[in-house]
């Protein structure tokens, strides 16, 4: 399959300017770029989703032009998108076969689409009662399901975008196996990722794309790791490099303690203290409680057990807005459902945040508005085209950052950001990194940081919290603080 | 104590929690009926639950279909009502055969529904305010066409309306039964066992999903809609049957009654979720607090509103701890 010169042209931007893509079969086959440099825009071309301005799409030497998801898979084109995208109120093995229904007599032929999807997914290791509703399963297994219904469908081509964002490295392995598998039996690949080590592992050729312009294509055994960053980045390494650890290890007054706290289903028995200007990263699976004890924290969700101490008081948290009036921020990890509202500009989606603190009557002038917003979005160099653009309309990583500057807005003591990095490019993952080590050095602010790269937060963080199965079972600082420990402490090997 | 809990939200979660709950409180009121009164012990108080909601059934199915896909029709009432009128007065001024007349008003039902769900669908217009236009403007027609009483004489309509079918020895049930239990029994099949039935479903899930897996989800949307307006056609004509007259106040918020039953049946309004044998006992439950009340003797007809509100409420609570036990349970794994 070959795409040449692809234009695509949105209002005001230009998404795809003479984008070239090969995919050989049998191939697994990288595309990699940071937000904005188009990779979405190219895939969605490439399914239909968006008809192209100009270029072509051959297919075994045939041009064809989708204008349909349906379309592009019957020319073999099969996706499976970042977000699992089946139906939750349907059964898994519904989800795999709808629209493509066996039939016996008139009628769809139930007893043969629990079997075949059961057979199915058995290729793929996964054993589940097929004749539950997906919303019974785990993220990972609906990834899974998702992949089984692409592959079922004789494709050619088989798109993955984003597959691993949400899996351990577990079922990251097991993903791997099947798009091996699926390699041998001479499918091509488009293999989408961030991760730099999944592609190096999986992949067999790289295609970087920047700024909706076509890079180059590279063989990945012969394209050291560096090079491949910095042609993705557009600069040089000396950069990243440099950054460093973060030698910051805040001041030795306590801002907030949590004593024994512990909530059913969420965390148990969890101590901490966070000192004023100090970044606590909490590292662990998915699951481990991360998320739930930052919950706990931020008046999302409430403690049943256990004290939380704010400069030596108790404080109960009725909700969010009160943990606010508490000066605590909480950026929540899914920005798309739990951050952003999509229909609102840049401006009002910083404002919100101050909005809600200060109480809906207190009206806050426009051109106050439009000063806060001005000054965040330059502070964090947000891409907009002005402050009235919908945010919707912004790549992943400007989102965040919106995000983020909502809650420095209300210049909260204590932030907490949750996989504030995920789905986002190296270059706007640095920035973000850069930023929080700064608030917390300039502004004293404490920062409990969120992530599932543990890199990332062995640079970032002076403090780290390592939980396992809803406990905390490890407390890392200073040199102790690099990937080995933490991944044993993962494992439980401390 | 966790294994309890888990046990709990197994069955709750389970897709069939809502039609049991609702058997069960059908059971459960009809058995308090025949202890409390002897009336209730008469097959054919069973059957004239049927006969009297028959028009209601049939809305129930095709509002039904609108609320799995995640939207709402209005119209309904204003259908019924345009469907008896236009019946009568075909029938008293032009002569046209009953049969004829009956066709054609479905067609119309259809067309209703077609508009409808393609100025939904075609310019994403919200539901409601389509169909409320699609009320004010079936309503109207309906008083344009006559603003009194026409009353219907045709042989076939006056035959079908006091034919009497003995389904248990003394009860008996009517045409206009007849005719919504095939309608139940057939959108049930549609449902389970068509492309049709399951893109509906999908559709209601996860309406990019289905739209990224390749369904024609703007066709199947429309056509929920043209079944929603096609019910409402063939309430109109068991209607007629029932009433053997056109008025512009026939049926008035019916529609309200239809998304009533339904959702004490299992239907969740977020679309997504719907059971159309919970459905008929969602209407046959309104109509059993009717059959109370009028044993009762002495209770305004209005309770029945009033004892409806509380159960609607009930159900919307159940729902959302039944949505709330699944996300636990998927938290589980």
């Amino acid at each position: 399959m070959t795409m040449r010169g692809i234009c695509k042209y949105f209002p005001g931007v230009r998404a795809l300017e003479k984008v070239d893509f090969t995919l050989r079969a049998g191939e697994v086959h990288a595309l990699v770029g940071e937000n904005g440099a188009g990779k979405s825009t190219l895939i969605k071309v490439l399914t239909g989703v968006y008809g192209k301005d100009a270029g072509e799409i051959t297919m075994e030497g045939k041009a064809i032009s989708p204008s349909s998801p349906l379309e592009a898979m019957k020319c073999g084109i099969s996706t499976v998108y970042q977000e699992v995208n089946l139906c939750p109120n349907l059964t898994v093995a519904e989800n795999i076969f709808i629209g493509r229904e066996p039939k016996k007599a008139g009628r769809i032929d139930w007893k043969t689409i629990n079997r075949r999807a059961a057979e199915l997914l058995a290729t793929l290791n996964l054993n589940i009662d097929v004749t539950k509703t997906l919303d019974s399963y785990s993220v990972a297994v609906q990834q899974m399901i998702a992949i089984a219904r692409a592959v079922d469908v004789d494709a050619k081509v088989l798109i993955l975008d984003e597959p691993t964002s949400s899996l351990d490295e577990e079922e990251t392995q097991r993903l791997f196996d099947v798009v091996r598998k699926l390699k041998a039996q001479g499918l091509g690949i488009v293999f989408v990722s961030h991760f730099l080590d999944q592609i190096y592992e999986l992949c067999d050729q790289v295609t970087v794309l920047r700024n909706g312009e076509l890079i180059g294509e590279y063989e990945v055994a012969a394209l050291p790791r560096v090079e491949l960053i910095s042609k993705m980045i557009g600069k040089e390494l000396g950069d990243i490099q440099s950054m460093g650890k973060n030698e910051n290890f805040g001041t030795d007054e306590i801002l907030i303690e949590a004593d024994g706290i512990s909530a059913f289903g969420r965390i148990q028995d969890f101590d901490l203290q966070i000192h004023k200007g100090e970044v606590v990263g909490f590292a662990g699976l998915l699951g481990s409680g991360r998320t739930e004890t930052a919950e706990l924290l931020s008046g999302v969700a409430k403690p049943e057990k256990g004290t939380l101490r704010m400069s030596g008081k108790d404080v109960h948290f009725a909700s969010p807005l009160d943990a606010m009036q508490h000066k605590i921020g909480f950026c929540p990890e899914d920005r798309k459902i739990q951050g952003i509202i999509g229909d609102l500009t840049v401006r009002e989606n910083i404002i919100i945040g101050l909005q809600a603190k200060k109480g809906m009557w207190n009206h806050i002038s426009m051109k106050e508005q439009e000063k806060i917003a001005d000054q965040y979005i330059k502070l964090l160099q947000i891409k907009v085209s002005s402050p009235e653009q919908l945010i919707r309309n912004l790549s992943g990583g400007n989102q965040q950052k919106a995000i983020i500057a909502r809650w420095l807005v209300t210049q909260p003591d204590l932030l907490i950001l949750d996989e504030p990095t995920r789905g986002i490019d190296i270059g706007t993952k640095t920035e973000i990194q850069k930023m929080v080590i700064q608030l917390a050095r300039e502004q004293h602010m404490s920062i409990i940081f969120i992530s599932s790269e543990i890199d990332e937060m062995t640079r970032t963080c002076t403090r780290l919290v390592v939980l396992r199965d809803r406990r905390k079972v490890a407390e890392l600082t200073g040199a102790d603080i690099n990937s080995d420990k933490v991944m044993s402490a993962i494992a439980g090997g401390v | 104590m966790k294994n309890l809990t888990g046990i709990k939200n197994r069955i709750v979660g389970s897709r069939y929690f809502s039609f049991g709950i609702t058997l069960t409180l059908f059971v459960v009121l009809y058995a308090v009926g025949m202890m409390n009164y002897r009336g209730f012990l008469k097959p054919q108080v069973f059957c004239n639950l049927l006969i009297d909601n028959a028009a209601l059934i049939i809305a129930t199915i095709g509002i039904t279909f609108v609320l799995l896909i995640g939207g709402i029709d209005i119209s309904i009432g204003s259908v019924v009502a345009l469907t008896c009128m236009t019946s009568a007065k075909l029938l008293a001024e032009t002569g046209m055969p009953a049969l004829l007349v009956i066709l054609l008003v479905l067609v119309m039902g259809c067309v209703f529904g077609l508009i409808q769900g393609w100025l939904i669908t075609e310019f994403n217009m919200q539901p409601f305010i389509v169909t409320l236009a699609g009320q004010f403007f079936a309503r109207g027609m309906t008083a344009i066409i006559s603003r009194d009483t026409i009353v219907i004489e045709d042989p076939l309509y006056t035959s079908l309306a006091s034919a009497r079918i003995y389904i248990l020895p003394g009860g008996f049930i009517s045409v206009g039964v007849i005719i919504a239990l095939a309608a139940l029994v057939i959108g049930t099949l549609v449902l389970k066992f068509t492309r049709f039935g399951r893109n509906i479903y999908a559709l209601g899930g996860n309406e990019t999903s289905a739209q990224l897996m390749g369904l024609p989800t703007k066709r199947t949307k429309i056509s929920a809609y043209v079944v929603c307006g096609f019910c409402s056609a063939l309430a109109g004509v068991v209607y007629s049957l029932i009433m053997l007259s056109g008025y512009p106040l026939h049926a008035v918020s019916m529609e309200m009654d239809a998304i009533a039953s339904s959702v004490i049946g299992g239907t969740l309004m977020t679309g997504g979720v719907a059971f159309l044998p919970g459905t008929l006992l969602g209407v046959m439950i309104q109509g059993i607090i009717q059959t109370f009340i009028t044993f009762q003797g002495t209770l305004s007809a209005w309770w029945t509103r009033i004892i409806i509100a509380l159960l609607l409420c009930l159900f919307i609570v159940i729902q959302a701890i039944v949505s709330r036990s699944r996300q636990r349970l998927n938290s589980e794994h």
